[in-house]
């Protein structure tokens, strides 16, 4: 007899990184939380030290001083810039299926069956597409044209 | 407010962000691609000559606080959704939720204010 085995869909942070046979969806849903979390670590700091602007030049000047001037801080900032651009891009397209935009209409089961995937991938798809070509723009602005 | 409608408004406020954070990425990072006119001192956009051109305006200090308070809630209301479901006890939720709230409120203040005496600093100087 076949024992009952538990398979919980609670897979805690674990289940970020794999779990079973998922999509590419499931990967940027991992990679839409890491953004997320490492943009909102930055906007805080961002807030804080940029709220030196109201005590006047020398205050914001003294500031800004610690964070330039390293190459270390332009490549982090470019790399808040790359993870803004797949949050924004990645959360239209989140947008977009949960308010139904991109699911398909519902038809009738004939073999050979279609999915709400084959409106979602070629989404999920142009989505990733922007995103490369805003982190390409980004960089050339960053490192060649500034 | 129930999780539905918090869910609602963070949704709303992606847009919000979507719209101001973008505005403030192109000016500050994609301006040489851009061509935006709101570093008018030339240089880099965080030189204090034009710090202070932008800061005069009330448009950016409106968009400012907008975005702002967008985002201290969309972001932690997304780290309070992460935190969640990893199944915390009921004391470190509620414990959370004074964090978060606590925080958030602080950091609005913060920045608001900043915003706002900047604006008046500005243009009274």
């Amino acid at each position: 007899m076949l024992k009952a085995r538990s398979r919980p869909n609670h897979l805690g942070l674990w289940g970020w990184l794999g779990g079973g046979r998922w999509g590419v969806e499931r990967y940027l849903y991992s990679l839409h939380r890491v953004t997320g979390l490492g943009l909102l670590l930055y906007f805080v700091l961002h807030v804080m030290l940029t709220s030196s602007r109201a005590l006047g030049q020398p205050s914001w000047e003294a500031a800004m001083g610690m964070v330039t001037g390293s190459w270390v801080f332009v490549v982090g900032e470019y790399l808040v810039f790359v993870a803004f651009a797949f949050h924004a891009l990645n959360g239209v397209r989140l947008a977009l299926v949960e308010l139904g935009f991109a699911v398909g209409k519902p038809i009738e089961p004939v073999y050979p069956y279609r999915t709400s995937l084959d409106v979602q991938r070629p989404l999920a798809v142009g989505a990733m597409l922007l995103t490369a070509l805003l982190v390409v723009v980004g960089g050339l602005d960053f490192f060649v044209w500034h | 407010m129930k999780d539905q409608g918090l869910w609602t408004w963070h949704v709303a406020a992606g847009v919000v962000i979507l719209v101001f954070l973008g505005l403030h990425m192109g000016v500050m990072h994609l301006e040489a691609v851009l061509g935006l006119p709101f570093s008018p001192a030339g240089g880099h956009p965080i030189d204090w000559a034009n710090v202070i051109t932008r800061a005069k305006s009330a448009f950016f200090a409106v968009t400012y606080v907008v975005l702002l308070g967008a985002a201290l809630f969309h972001g932690l209301y997304g780290a309070r959704n992460i935190l969640f479901e990893l199944g915390p006890r009921p004391a470190l939720k509620r414990a959370a939720n004074g964090v978060f709230l606590v925080g958030g409120l602080a950091l609005f203040v913060l920045g608001a204010w900043a915003a706002w005496a900047t604006l008046v600093l500005a243009r009274t100087s």
